[in-house]
């Protein structure tokens, strides 16, 4: 029998993804095992045409990394879809624009102009921008179109399943991994669409060791601002951290380490909106009943729409800024 | 034809709504503007119902509560009352108009306060316009998505 075939790809994104996958160590050797691995762009010499030659549905698992921000993103969207039994949505970019969909704080002509036009580290004596088609003698060449608004991957094709993460955390690879592999080879049933692989349904702060009480906050700070109680909710001590609003799996490694949650694991799939999730967790630690005093404090929670929607704002309610 | 603005209203049970009730058996008008949703307590108002009625086709949003220190539940109001500058400047910086939300204070004697509320919200809400969210949708035939690699 032959083996079932895996594809990795990446979309927008830094690549980071690719690199988790490596980071599962000897594990990979299982998976090179079971699978036959067809379509790696970061790892394997391989051109599209190869995979547009591939029958449909002939590619068991695909885990597509990476936000849909250009026409050549969406393309490769589309074929995959079309060429896999399974796509995984695998990664923060992946599953909800993560930071290449910061860019939806802006749009297309403003990023363009800024990027050849005004940004200080710029030498473009010509003022070149790039150009969807050039002609030259040899003949036309194209690249991608650049979209005004960059999109999660289930807002361009369907998505079965999602593995969470900035990148997703190596030993939740494994997990996931191990688990489709055990389904297939023993044809057990597949989890029901749309299932959340590799973490759990609860937030962060389900995962964090540190000492919760009464919240009690007169002002906000950064984290770089403050020296803090290693043992203490950083809530608690005026750092914004995106633990309530955030799903678990990660192991809450960052507060663990000093650090706030970033969000970077997404939504718990009882909360919609990352940002609206922060608002109601910031309003219960804030200690005023006066609207003069509340409305100070506020203003020193350090960019609240960059903070809340670092890595959520392409699958957010509003998906974009109105610009 | 002229805008009408729409406008989604969160009336709290046990003061707004009911002064909401007491604005109309008093026969008091004031503009059909607003859709009221009636909830248990203005503290019961989750930022994301705000975003989400104006990702609906909101053009306003209002919220209507206890007097702070009257609220049924307490405090409910004193959430309220923190979650709404944040949110507001959370829309501010969505590139929504800060003043397409308001939160008021309306008891349920206040029939009169109701009708003031609703028809000064109203016009402040037709004099911003509609709110029309750009670029939400995607749309598969649109020019940018289509060019082969
Ligand atoms: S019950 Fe009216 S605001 Fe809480």
């Amino acid at each position: 029998m032959s083996k079932p075939k895996l594809a990795i790809y990446w979309a927008s994104s830094c690549g980071g993804c690719d690199i988790s996958i490596l980071d599962i160590e000897e594990k990979i050797l299982a998976v090179v095992d079971f699978f036959d691995l067809v379509f790696w762009p970061c790892a394997m010499d391989i051109k599209y045409d190869d995979v547009r030659a591939m029958e449909d549905k002939s590619i068991t698992l695909t885990l597509f990394n990476g936000a849909i921000r250009t026409s050549e993103n969406y393309e490769l969207a589309e074929l995959l879809r079309q060429k896999s039994v399974v796509l995984v949505a695998f990664g923060s970019c992946a599953g909800e624009g993560c930071i290449p969909a910061l860019a939806n704080f802006f749009n297309k002509d403003s990023i363009l102009d800024y990027v050849y036009h005004k940004s200080p580290s710029l030498a473009n004596g010509g003022g070149v921008e790039p150009q969807p088609e050039v002609q030259v003698p040899e003949g036309t060449i194209t690249i991608p179109k650049f979209w005004n608004t960059v999109r999660s991957l289930d807002q361009v094709v369907e998505v079965d399943y999602y593995i969470p993460g900035c990148p997703p955390q190596s030993d939740q690879i494994v997990n996931a991994v191990m688990a489709v592999i055990d389904i297939l080879q023993n044809n057990k049933p597949l989890p029901p669409k749309g299932t959340v692989l590799g973490a759990t349904d609860k937030s962060c702060c389900d995962e964090c060791p540190r000492e919760r009480n009464i919240k009690k906050i007169k002002a906000f700070t950064r984290p770089f601002a403050k020296v803090t109680d290693p043992n203490l909710c950083l809530m608690e001590q005026g750092i914004v951290c995106l633990g309530p609003a955030t799903r678990s799996g990660c192991g809450a490694k960052c507060v663990k380490a000093g650090m706030p949650c970033r969000g970077c694991y997404g939504l718990p799939s009882n909360i919609n909106d990352q940002g609206a999730k922060m608002v109601s967790a910031l309003a219960s630690v804030i200690d005023s009943t006066d609207p003069e005093e509340i409305e100070q404090i506020i203003n020193t929670i350090p960019d609240p729409l960059g903070t809340f929607y670092r890595f959520s704002m392409a699958g957010s309610l509003l998906r974009r800024v109105q610009v | 034809m002229s805008f009408e603005p729409r406008i989604v209203g969160f009336l709290c049970n046990w003061c707004s709504y009911t002064g909401a009730d007491l604005a109309g058996t008093a026969r008091m008008h004031y503009p059909p503007n607003v859709t009221s949703i009636r909830v248990m307590c203005s503290g019961r108002v989750d930022p994301a119902f705000i975003l989400d009625a104006f990702r609906r086709g909101a053009d306003g949003v209002l919220i209507c509560g206890c007097h702070p220190g009257d609220c049924h539940y307490i405090e409910g109001n004193y959430k309220c009352m923190r979650r709404m500058p944040l949110t507001q400047l959370l829309l501010q910086q969505l590139g929504i108009d800060r003043n397409r939300m308001r939160l008021e204070w309306v008891s349920a004697s206040e029939g009169g306060r109701f009708q003031e509320v609703i028809t000064e919200f109203t016009e402040q809400i037709r004099a911003l316009g509609p709110l029309k969210l750009h670029d939400y949708n995607f749309d598969p035939n649109a020019e940018e998505v289509h060019q082969h690699v």
